[in-house]
């Protein structure tokens, strides 16, 4: 063991590296999530706080288990496929607690112009209007029930309520 | 409450199958939904768009988007007989408005491309970040884990689609996370839920039901960029050549 007798110095400094490697060992428990690596190289819980956030639009699955006249105009109509936020907005605190918040009937005129003002940029069989001369300005309620479009089939309910009874 | 031996042998397995939602939290906010049964995907049928904006719309709402950001916009391709190969291309504001009326008999055709996030299998954004806080879900939706992102935007530089911002006020990278707060708890995206004419559906190419698998076997359908070997899950229907 002769050949190690001046070897002390070595042995310390393994010592040193040997600590901060603890240290490191310690520091990295301390600082790295614990869903890190969950998954995969990402912190897994943070899957879960994307998914908790809250949700605007309810869907129109929620919409229809209250407004089932509504729905049933609907299912009739052309616009059977068109869900109801698309036109009301995003409603999910409506149908949370339909007293905290009443929607705002949209404005036909306006409404239903962003999707049928002809523009020869859009797919040819989609039913579009030029709207000063198709109506000059008469709301389109007048004629169309929003709900089911197609002039007189829905003659049994009021154009003017959306279909409602 | 008498149970006897066997009936609690029975109970045992699914009190404990029922613990685990117990430690998760309220057993109302637990829910049935199980990773590993799910790879979403979304399908884009550009015939069935007619630029109205909607989607753009519907994501900035559910999602508190930015002015001036998109998680996803519309584009408005015009081809002309001589310019097949450079279309002219405009997004006034992401299309969130809809767009400017082309009167008829105007040269050349016109088309709608609805764009977002492919949410690619393979993803670039996600191979460049340097802390692990972007990543493949287990249910193959693209994430960010804004409570680890530094900010660097190499992601936003490496996604080929351009599909990424830095959030001006958070300032960490964000993105469209395919509404992942409602599709994990059975509702479809805010866009899809939006959209008028169907032309978004989003999709579980996991489920051997989901109608998904019959419109891939019966129409022909493209990718973005499939040189880039992303693996993009943004189905295009009808899309034409000239779509970047």
């Amino acid at each position: 063991m002769s050949g190690l007798k001046d070897a002390g110095h070595l042995f310390r400094f393994a010592g040193l590296f040997v600590l901060a490697f603890l240290v490191f060992l310690v520091v990295r428990a301390y600082v790295v999530p614990k869903s890190f690596g969950e998954y995969g190289h990402y912190r897994g819980a943070s899957i879960g706080e994307i998914a908790a956030r809250p949700v605007r639009f309810a869907g129109h699955q929620t919409c229809e288990t209250c407004h089932t006249d509504i729905a049933d105009t609907k299912t009739k109509g052309k616009h059977a496929h068109v869900n109801c936020e698309a036109c009301h907005g995003a409603l999910a605190q409506h149908a949370d607690d339909p007293t905290s918040l009443t929607p705002v009937k949209p404005d036909t005129l306006v409404l239903c112009a962003r999707c049928h003002t002809a523009s020869a940029a859009k797919p040819k069989g989609f039913p579009q209007v030029d709207p000063a001369d198709h109506m000059g300005g008469v709301p389109c309620e007048t004629c169309h029930n929003p709900h089911s479009p197609a002039m007189g089939s829905d003659s049994s309910t009021s154009a003017a309520t959306g279909g409602a009874k | 409450m008498n149970i006897s031996r066997r009936h609690l042998m029975v109970l045992l397995p699914a009190a404990a199958v029922a613990w685990k939602y117990v430690l998760a939290g309220t057993p109302e906010d637990a829910p049935n939904y199980q990773m590993s049964e799910h790879w979403w995907g979304m399908l884009i049928d550009i015939p069935k768009c007619i630029g109205c904006g909607n989607c753009v719309r519907a994501c900035q709402t559910e999602n508190d988007v930015p002015d001036g950001f998109f998680r996803t916009w519309v584009e408005r391709y015009h081809r002309t007989d001589y310019h097949l190969e450079n279309p002219e291309v405009i997004s006034p504001d992401g299309g969130k408005e809809g767009f400017p009326v082309v009167s008829g008999g105007a040269a050349g055709d016109y088309f709608f491309v609805p764009k977002m996030c492919n949410h690619c299998a393979d993803s670039p954004c996600t191979q460049v970040c340097p802390v692990g806080a972007t990543f493949i879900s287990p249910d193959g939706v693209v994430l960010v884990d804004q409570k680890y992102c530094l900010g660097c935007a190499y992601c936003v530089q490496a996604c080929p689609y351009g599909c990424r911002y830095i959030h001006p006020t958070k300032k960490v990278a964000d993105k469209c996370t395919l509404c992942y707060h409602r599709i994990t708890k059975g509702l479809t995206t805010a866009c899809c839920e939006a959209c008028p004419t169907g032309a978004r559906q989003l999709a579980d190419l996991k489920n051997p039901n989901d109608p998904i698998h019959e419109f891939l076997r019966t129409h022909t359908v493209q990718v973005l960029k499939p040189q880039m070997a992303t693996g993009a899950k943004a189905f295009y229907n009808g899309l034409d050549g000239s779509v970047r």
